[in-house]
């Protein structure tokens, strides 16, 4: 049976156009339609990524176009890999990667749990919880300058409160033993609702019927959760550790806005680090052989936590 | 002294409405940093609209994103700014990497002298290379690093015979580095009115320029040189000198003793806003915040004191602000861009641009006899404008700045290793970027 409308439509192809498709297997029309992308993709991502991985073989600064560029082969690598300072951004970064995820995962997941149980205004508490992700990282990491600030901010007010420290005795975002705690805790606020909700995605999908047969086999609350909702909920326990982790991997705009990498060099993580090699210092060349090693790292990681995540679906 | 510069105003807008009555009408944009000035300069520059008939247009940068976005403009080549009014550090690389037009042939045609203007903004904000007639910008806003005080506070009783007692001096301007952090440590943690506050506030920004532009003006008193001054860029011994040692263990004593808790990444903002709000007895600023003050009701109107950057050791100098105004190379506009300039140097302008808030560098402005008292703060914006220095102005002057701003910040806010380490760390980097340079 024909349908009117593609028929109707397919008469109003220009009859010169109509041979010409005519003539053309289904493979190259599709390759048709697929171009635009695929050219896009090409002068988008693949063309940088690989002028910048010829750059970072180069001395090449972007700020002094008439001088003469020269290949420098593997120097710009090796003066990265053995530099202490670029070691301490990864340390940092490190203590900052870790302690987020640590703590947006268990937050996360205990409130998704907690939200997941029906009770009254649970609508109003899950909107209320998701706020601080609806903000903007810049809004953020400016608002929590003011929350630490030593004499006037809410943070050391509580803090004193608790403790009945003076508050403009500690500064959180100024001290060098605190500050990679300050943005670890500034971030935590603004994704753990993130977190949680992805939880409470797993969490929901968890059909009601397998705790129906454990109850009936008399299983504990306990010992349902760690062989119920923990190994059903990983996979997304999993998911939501590699959004966090390649987020705050290439984390920049709260930390800058923050502390802006400092006391000292205790909260530069490589993001900023970079940025300043870049659009800073100029040097191209060296910053371009920078980003090479943290894509490297980056997709390395992410790649082989990808199977592992595939793995535990499978099971 | 008003009126008859709006006479003379008046002429000199005449003259160019006759010299631009010829050119076609262009729209002109001006790149500058967003700040109180710039403020001034869009009202200024109506009477140049009205006169020449062309259009301005502004693009203002916040001063912490200013050097990254306006050098990335330039360094594309991008045709945004007709006029660029860059910082003093850039003119190397603007010369050298071709992104301003030489104004030599300009002056001359247009009898404009660099000799009308204070010395040290034409050498700090025109010249490159230094001290060679070579000029690229017209000095358009004089500054520099001083201080403000709360003279309210100073002059009371009980506080001076307590600081009397004290340090058996009278409670003033300070003399000396050391007498400004005796007053800084007097005042820490000291209730007045109520109200907890502290000494001084300082500048320790990490991210662009300010601890660098704070720490220098305890550095250059001290005896640091930025090299030695027989051999250019030998650096050994004379960036990190006992003397240049000395003046950064200064600076990190006067942050440890007598700065407001938190103010570790605190910069010309940042000290305005705690001055402003009655948390410090001093504060480091560029004198450009100066007009603000006077104005302002919680702390102008007599309640502040100015005062130049104090001795130290090895004499009295102070950091160099401000700014040249220089005409792009890629701009298309460049002819109208040059009408600008020379309608920004004439003398009546410039009165004008004082009047406005502005830092004129035109000696006919700053050596007329009722300037010094036009203004409370002129006077020391004269002493200040005598004594200046500033960071170099090589074309890596990205480079060896952030080498400075890591190196000292460290040290000084982190408490990182010892201060002749960080300046022999300085060395170290300095020199690396020389030979990378080809300069050594």
């Amino acid at each position: 049976m024909t349908n009117p409308a593609i028929e109707g439509a397919a008469k109003k192809t220009p009859d010169g156009l109509a041979r010409r498709i005519r003539g053309l297997s289904d493979r190259t029309i599709a390759w048709i339609f697929v171009a635009p992308t695929i050219f896009l993709l090409l002068a988008v991502n693949i063309f940088p990524l690989i002028w910048t991985i010829r750059l970072s073989f180069t001395d090449f600064r972007v700020n002094r176009p008439n001088n003469e560029v020269e290949w420098v082969g593997l120097r710009n690598y090796q003066r990265i890999l053995s530099d202490p300072d670029i070691w301490a951004t990864m340390q940092a970064t490190a203590h900052f990667l870790i302690w987020t995820i640590i703590l947006q995962v268990l937050i996360g997941f205990t409130l998704a749990f907690l939200i997941n149980k029906k009770f009254k205004g649970n609508d109003l508490w899950t909107t209320i919880i998701v706020f601080p992700m609806m903000l903007s990282p810049a809004v953020v990491g400016n608002f929590w300058t003011f929350l630490y600030q030593p004499q006037i901010g809410l943070f050391n007010y509580a803090i004193a409160f608790f403790t009945g420290a003076d508050p403009a005795s500690f500064s959180m975002i100024g001290d060098v033993n605190l500050a990679p705690w300050a943005i670890v805790i500034a971030d935590t606020w603004m994704w753990t609702p993130f977190v949680m909700l992805i939880c409470l995605a797993g969490l929901r999908s968890i059909p009601d019927s397998i705790y129906e047969a454990a109850e009936c086999d008399r299983a504990s609350k306990w010992r349902q959760f760690w062989t119920i909702t923990i190994p059903m909920a990983l996979p997304f326990l999993m998911l939501a550790v590699l959004f966090r982790g390649i987020e705050n991997f290439k984390m920049f705009d709260l930390v800058v806005q923050l502390t802006g990498g400092g006391p000292g060099n205790t909260t530069t993580l490589t993001s900023i680090d970079l940025k300043r090699e870049a659009f800073e210092r100029w040097r191209t060349g060296y910053s371009s052989a920078y980003a090479v090693i943290l894509f490297v790292t980056v997709f390395g990681l992410a790649s082989i936590y990808v199977k592992a995540l595939n793995k535990v679906k499978e099971r | 002294m008003r009126s008859k510069l709006f006479t003379t105003a008046s002429a000199g807008a005449l003259l160019a409405v006759t010299v631009a009555s010829t050119a076609q009408a262009e729209d002109l944009t001006l790149c500058w940093a967003a700040w109180d000035p710039a403020n001034a300069l869009i009202e200024l520059s109506k009477d140049f609209e009205a006169a020449s008939g062309h259009n301005m247009s502004f693009e203002f940068v916040p001063w912490p994103n200013f050097a990254d976005r306006m050098l990335n403009e330039l360094n594309s080549g991008g045709q945004l700014c007709d006029l660029m009014i860059g910082d003093s550090q850039w003119i190397g690389g603007g010369a050298e990497n071709g992104h301003y037009v030489k104004l030599n042939d300009f002056f001359d045609a247009n009898n404009i002298t660099m000799d009308d203007f204070i010395p040290a903004t034409v050498t700090g904000y025109a010249e490159w290379p230094k001290n060679t007639p070579n000029y690229y910008a017209l000095p358009a806003f004089g500054d520099v690093v001083g201080w403000t005080y709360r003279k309210d506070w100073f002059e009371r009783p009980e506080l001076q015979a307590e600081f009397k007692e004290k340090y058996g001096r009278d409670l003033g301007v300070p003399a000396s580095l050391e007498e400004l952090k005796d007053i800084a440590e007097f005042f820490q943690g000291r209730d007045i009115d109520g109200t907890t506050v502290y000494g001084a506030a300082i500048y320790t920004e990490r991210g662009s320029e300010g601890i660098t532009m704070g720490v220098t003006n305890a550095l250059y008193n001290y005896g640091f040189l930025y090299e030695n001054p027989e051999k250019p860029y030998d650096l050994e011994g004379f960036v990190n000198s006992d003397g240049a040692v000395a003046g950064l263990e200064y600076y990190k004593a006067l942050y440890d003793v007598g700065t407001p808790p938190g103010s570790s990444n605190w910069y010309m903002g940042e000290n305005i806003d705690a001055y402003r709000s009655g948390q410090v007895a001093m504060q480091m600023n560029f004198a450009f915040i100066w007009p603000g003050v006077e104005a302002d009701e919680n702390v102008g109107g007599g309640k502040s004191g100015y005062f130049p950057n104090p001795a130290g050791p090895a004499g009295q100098f102070a950091q160099l602000g401000g700014q040249g105004i220089s005409v792009v190379s890629y701009s298309e506009k460049q002819d109208a861009a040059l009408e600008y300039i020379q309608w920004f140097a004439q003398p009546e302008i410039q009165a004008k641009w004082w009047e406005l808030g502005g830092y004129s560098a035109l000696k006919a402005v700053v050596e007329d006899p009722d300037f010094a008292t036009s203004q409370p703060y002129a006077q020391t914006f004269l002493d200040s404008m005598a004594i200046v220095k500033d960071f170099w102005a090589e074309p890596a002057y990205a480079d060896l700045l952030l080498s400075m701003q890591e190196r000292v910040h460290n040290y000084v806010v982190a408490g990182d290793g010892t201060a002749k380490e960080a300046l022999d760390g300085l060395v170290r980097d300095w020199t690396e970027i020389f030979e990378d340079e080809g300069k050594l």
